[in-house]
């Protein structure tokens, strides 16, 4: 019993892992194949798996849509040569793609997906810790993410990859900021007094049962939102990629699985920072806004919540590519002032803001 | 003198300077194009359409009598640019060759290295006898230099027939048998 108390974790854990891996290989597909279908191509629609591919109508439509590419990108880059520049720090060169990854998929075990009602008949959280800090557990997890771009610059020993991973970090060190000040509204609502989720995750989406927090702080949102963003390196704010001006960024040394590693820890951070934009400002998964949980009791039910909260991430990830595709990048001085002259302000200003507002509700409800 | 007109730069406006409806207006455009009809052409599989005079490769061209038209004048060795032409003539057997007999020369071999070729098309312009001609073919490839020397056969090969609107020959020859003496 003991033992399978201890195993039980670790394949709810694998599980997760799978499914999250999967989304992010997928979500690199949607990136190319929305990005072709914007820029008015095809995209990639030539990978072919010798049975799956041969189905006639089924298998066809299939390889049009290039279901088959993140399988052959994946052993493309595992059987890719590995090269290793001469003049790079070499512990530190194989470390950096580890560390960049490793926060990605940590933040995920803090991270609810669904909810189950228990014997007791209260709605509890699928998830694989459910700890009363999580929001914190994820900012400090996730923003260890730099370091693995710090170090990748660093280790490469080399100009461009340098650049990259100085701008990236002066960049998240920016973001930050305005990011954290722009959720404490968030837990100042959903952590009201009497309420015993604290800074779970958990509890935000709970108390946005009738009221979606984008409708009700709209400026929090646009301004996480913006900065994660920049914190997942995306366009308009990829100042640690900058491929026009710094050829590859902080990856520039890098090739085969290490660069594999890079890109899919860009692509983990895009999808943990749509999930966790969901769960604060878009009610998980709550149906709309207003109508808060339609979902059966039972099994059938935490699949149905678990599979809204999946279509509101996708919505998100869709929403990430659409914009790389659609904006320009800051110059680094613009996303400079623009994180510390105009969001760092705003994200006070609105705080103050909602901190007399939800005093006042406060006072006029008692 | 010019006339110069300064224009004068509006200052933003409040929603101007929050780049919010920029990015909506942008975010619409590219939504838009998401639904529009791909532009690409999948090549191996459809081909463009290839304009009339195109210069592609430059290729032998027989008659619509399987003859091979080319009577080794090396005009077109002479005027090409890159010297990509190379020509040797031999003379035509009149006992084996009994409908080409009262032609003197033919090529014995004729190499177009497509490594030089320029497709400037001045082969096909100076040819007296309409024989090369650049034809739709733009895609070639080869695994050595050597490949892409392009022989007599294989240019042969790649002319196919062209129709023929003089039969030169056919016409020298009747004027001859009919009347020797003018020759």
């Amino acid at each position: 019993m003991d033992f399978l108390d201890y195993i039980i974790p670790i394949l709810y854990a694998l599980g997760m892992m799978v499914v999250f891996m999967t989304m992010c290989a997928y979500a690199v597909l949607a990136e190319r194949k929305i990005c072709s279908l914007i820029q008015g191509r095809v995209g990639p629609n030539r990978a072919k798996i010798p049975i799956i591919s041969q189905i006639p109508i089924i298998g066809n439509i299939l390889t049009r849509l290039g279901i088959f590419h993140p399988a052959a990108d994946g052993l493309k880059f595992l059987f890719k040569e590995e090269i290793t520049p001469k003049h790079v720090r070499l512990t530190y060169y194989y470390l950096a793609p580890i560390i960049a990854l490793a926060p990605a998929l940590t933040t995920m075990v803090v991270l609810p997906f669904g909810r189950y009602i228990d014997t007791n008949g209260l709605v509890q959280p699928v998830v694989l810790a459910d700890i009363d800090v999580g929001i914190l557990f994820i900012l400090a997890v996730s923003s260890l993410g730099v370091y693995g771009i710090v170090l990748a610059g660093w280790a490469s020993n080399s100009k461009y990859p340098f650049l990259g991973s100085i701008r990236s970090t002066a960049q998240m060190i920016s973001y930050e900021l305005a990011m954290g000040l722009s959720i404490l509204p968030v837990f100042l609502w959903a952590a009201a007094p009497g309420s015993d989720y604290g800074l779970s995750l958990f509890g935000v989406v709970q108390s946005q049962k009738t009221l979606w927090l984008i409708l009700w702080q709209p400026i929090s949102a646009l301004i996480f939102l913006v900065a994660i963003f920049a914190e997942t390196n995306r366009l308009p704010f990829d100042m640690a990629e900058s491929e026009t001006d710094l050829v590859g960024g902080f990856h520039t040394e890098y090739g085969a699985f290490k660069f594999g590693m890079f890109f899919v820890a860009e692509y983990a951070h895009i999808i943990m920072g749509s999930a966790l934009f969901v769960l604060l400002f878009l009610g998980g998964w709550h149906f709309l806004p207003g109508i808060s949980d339609p979902w059966p009791a039972g099994f059938f039910g935490v699949i149905c919540s678990t599979l809204w909260f999946l279509l509101k991430i996708f919505l998100m990830i869709f929403f990430f590519i659409w914009m790389r595709w659609s904006m320009p990048r800051f110059r680094y001085d613009h996303v400079m002032h623009l994180g510390w002259k105009i969001l760092l302000p705003l994200a006070i200003v609105n705080f103050i803001f909602y901190i007399f507002v939800i005093a006042l509700i406060d006072k006029i409800s008692y | 003198m010019a006339k110069t007109k300064v224009l004068e730069r509006k200052p933003l406006t409040f929603a101007e300077k929050t780049f919010l409806p920029q990015i909506a207006s942008g975010l619409a455009t590219t939504f838009v194009n998401m639904f529009k009809k791909s532009i690409t052409m999948e090549y191996p599989e459809v081909r463009p359409v290839i304009p009339d005079k195109y210069r592609g490769i430059p290729t032998l061209v027989k008659d619509p009598k399987g003859r091979v038209k080319c009577v080794s004048c090396q005009l077109c060795e002479f005027v090409c640019p890159p010297k990509a032409i190379r020509i040797k003539p031999s003379e035509i057997d009149p006992d084996t060759n009994e409908d080409r007999s009262h032609i003197e020369k033919e090529p014995k071999d004729f190499d177009i290295n497509m490594l030089r070729c320029i497709y400037c098309g001045l082969c096909e312009e100076v040819c007296p006898e309409e024989a090369i001609f650049l034809q739709d073919n733009f895609s070639l490839s080869g695994y050595t230099r050597e490949s892409m020397v392009y022989g007599k056969e294989k240019l042969l090969e790649l002319g196919g027939t062209l129709p023929d609107k003089h039969f030169k020959w056919d016409k020298k020859k009747e004027a001859e048998e009919n009347n020797p003496i003018n020759h």
